[in-house]
C-alpha cells in the first residue's frame, strides 16, 4: 500500500537520520579497501576506542556505519549470520556482491510494512579475497546496494565525495590510501560545530592477508600526523598566497607549505 | 536387510518369501567403477555402465556420469536410487544458488552440497560420489565424497566396488601434468582393468572431458576396451 508517499516518507526520514550522523567513508584501491570514520566524542568520560562504528562481518569483510547505531548493530548481526550461513552451506567465503544484496533485501523488507519502521542507518561493506580482489558496496535505508570505488555517508558526505573524487585510487596501495582517508576525514570534520573527534581506521587487503582489522596504532598515528599537516596547510593557504624569503640577499618566492611547522 | 554389494548374501536359495524371487528383493545397486582425473584446463571423468539387482544386470548401458550444472558432473556409485535422489536435490540447489549469485557455480560449492546431504543422512544413504568439473576460479577440480560424508579434493580419484582392483594401477600410472588425451587413455585403461575383475562392473566405458569450452563425451564399447591378458 503506497498511500501517496506515506511509506516513502519514512524511508526519506530514515535517510535524514543518516545525514545527521558523523561521516564515514570507504575507498577501494588496487590491493584492498580502507574505511575511515569520524567518531564524534560526545563526552570526555568515553573510553578511548569504545562505541565502535566499524564492525567485522566475516574474516574478510568489514562494515562501516552511519546513522542510528542501534539499527546498525542489529544489521551487522544480520550480515554476520548471512556470511556464516553461506559458508556453512556452500563451503567458501561469501562474495561481497551477494552479501550486500542479501542484507539490502533485508533492509528493504522493513520498508514494505507499516507495522515496522525502516532501518535508520546506511553502511559500507568492504572485502578482499584472492579471487575477486577488493570489493566495496554501500547499502542505504531504502534497501538498494551499489558497488563503488569510493563512497561516503553521513553529514559531510558531499564534501567527502568531492575529496574522494580527486584521488586516483585504482593506482594506490592500501598503505598510501590510509593516509589519504585520514586526511579526508580531517578535512571534512567541522571544527566549529563538532568539537573533538576520534578517527577510527580499518583496512582489509593484501597488506593484512585478507583479514579485516583496525589499522595498527603506529600506522594510524602516522596517518593522523599526515592528515593534520595537510589540513593545517589548507587553513594557512587561505590566509597567505605568496611569501617572500630572503636567502643570500636574493629574494625568492616559495610556496607556503614549506613554512608550516607542526 | 537386503544385501547391496552382492557379497554376504544369505545362503538359502529358497527363502521364506517364495512369492518374490530373491534377486527381486535385492537393492538396485550401481556396484561400479567410477573415476575422475584433473588436468590443466579441466577434468576427465569415467564410469562403467552396469546396474545390478543382485546378480541380475538391470541395465547394461547405464549412464553414471550425471550433469549437475553446465561444467560440473558427478560420478555415482552405491545405491542407484539414493544417488539419483541426492544428485537431483543438489542439481536443484546449485541451480538456484547460481541464479542468485548471477555467475556459474564453483565445483567446490557443488561438492560441499553433496557432502552436506551425504553426511546428514549418512545412516540412511548408501552413496559414494565423485564430484568433478571446471570453474573459472580454480580450473579443473575433483572432489571425492565417499560413503559417510567426508570430502577431500584429489588430483585423481577412483570409487565404487571395482575401484579396489585398480588402486595399484592408479598409483603407478598417474603422473601430474598429463594432457586431456593422456587422461582419457589413463581412464580407459583403468576402467577396463576394473571391469575385467569386478563382477559388479562391466558393459561399456563411458568417459567425459569437461573444460571451459564445454563437454565432450565418449563411449568405449566392450570389444574396443583394451585387453591386458590373453586369457
Amino acid at each position: 500500500m503506497i498511500s501517496l508517499g506515506q511509506l516513502v516518507f519514512q524511508v526519506e526520514y530514515a535517510m535524514k537520520a543518516v545525514e545527521n550522523s558523523s561521516t564515514a567513508i570507504g575507498i577501494r584501491c588496487k590491493d584492498g579497501v580502507v574505511f575511515g570514520v569520524e567518531k564524534l566524542i560526545l563526552s570526555k568520560l568515553y573510553e578511548q576506542g569504545s562505541n565502535k562504528r566499524i564492525f567485522n562481518v566475516d574474516r574478510h569483510v568489514g562494515m562501516a556505519v552511519a546513522g542510528l547505531l542501534a539499527d546498525a548493530r542489529s544489521l551487522s548481526e544480520v550480515a554476520r549470520e548471512e556470511a556464516s550461513n553461506f559458508r556453512s552451506n556452500y563451503g567458501h567465503n561469501i562474495p561481497l556482491k551477494y552479501l550486500s544484496e542479501r542484507v539490502a533485501m533485508y533492509v528493504h523488507a522493513y520498508t514494505l510494512y507499516s507495522a515496522v519502521r525502516p532501518f535508520g542507518c546506511s553502511f559500507i561493506l568492504g572485502s578482499y579475497d584472492q579471487d575477486d580482489g577488493p570489493q566495496l558496496y554501500m547499502v542505504d535505508p531504502s534497501g538498494i546496494s551499489f558497488g563503488y570505488w569510493g563512497c561516503a555517508i553521513g553529514k559531510a558526505k558531499q564534501a567527502a565525495k568531492t575529496e574522494i573524487e580527486k584521488l586516483q585510487m585504482k593506482d594506490m596501495t592500501c598503505r598510501e590510501l590510509v593516509k589519504e582517508v585520514a586526511k579526508i576525514i580531517y578535512i571534512v570534520h567541522d571544527e566549529v560545530k563538532d568539537k573533538a573527534f576520534e578517527l577510527e581506521l580499518s583496512w582489509v587487503g593484501e597488506v593484512t592477508n585478507g583479514k579485516h582489522e583496525l589499522v595498527p596504532k603506529d600506522i594510524r598515528v602516522e596517518a593522523e600526523k599526515y592528515a593534520k599537516v595537510c589540513t593545517t596547510t589548507t587553513s594557512l593557504l587561505h590566509g597567505i598566497s605568496v611569501t617572500w624569503v630572503q636567502n643570500n640577499s636574493t629574494f625568492k618566492v616559495f610556496f607556503p607549505h614549506f613554512m608550516v611547522t607542526n | 536387510m537386503a544385501a547391496y554389494m552382492s557379497a554376504g548374501r544369505s545362503a538359502n536359495a529358497f527363502s521364506t518369501h517364495d512369492f518374490v524371487p530373491e534377486w527381486a528383493q535385492e537393492e538396485v545397486s550401481t556396484g561400479t567403477t567410477i573415476m575422475a582425473v584433473e588436468f590443466d584446463g579441466g577434468v576427465v571423468i569415467g564410469a562403467d555402465s552396469r546396474t545390478t539387482t543382485g546378480a541380475y544386470i538391470a541395465n547394461r548401458v547405464t549412464d553414471k556420469l550425471t550433469p549437475i550444472h553446465d561444467h560440473i558432473f558427478c560420478c555415482r556409485s552405491g545405491s542407484a536410487a539414493d544417488t539419483q535422489a541426492v544428485a537431483d536435490a543438489v542439481t536443484y540447489q546449485l541451480g538456484f544458488h547460481s541464479i542468485e549469485l548471477d555467475e556459474p557455480p564453483l565445483v567446490q560449492t557443488a561438492a560441499n552440497l553433496f557432502q552436506q546431504m551425504c553426511y546428514r543422512y549418512r545412516e540412511e544413504l548408501m552413496a559414494g560420489i565423485i564430484v568433478a568439473g571446471w570453474d573459472k576460479r580454480r580450473g579443473g577440480q575433483v572432489y571425492t565424497v565417499p560413503m559417510g560424508g567426508m570430502i577431500v579434493r584429489q588430483p585423481v580419484s577412483v570409487g565404487g566396488s571395482g575401484s579396489s582392483y585398480i588402486y595399484g594401477f592408479m598409483d603407478s600410472n598417474y603422473k601430474p601434468g598429463m594432457t586431456k588425451e593422456e587422461c582419457l587413455h589413463f581412464c580407459t585403461q583403468a576402467l577396463a582393468l576394473a571391469m575385467e575383475r569386478d563382477g559388479s562392473s562391466g558393459g561399456v566405458a563411458r568417459l567425459a572431458a569437461i573444460t571451459e569450452e564445454g563437454l565432450e563425451r565418449r563411449v568405449v564399447l566392450g570389444h574396443q576396451l583394451p585387453k591386458f591378458s590373453n586369457t
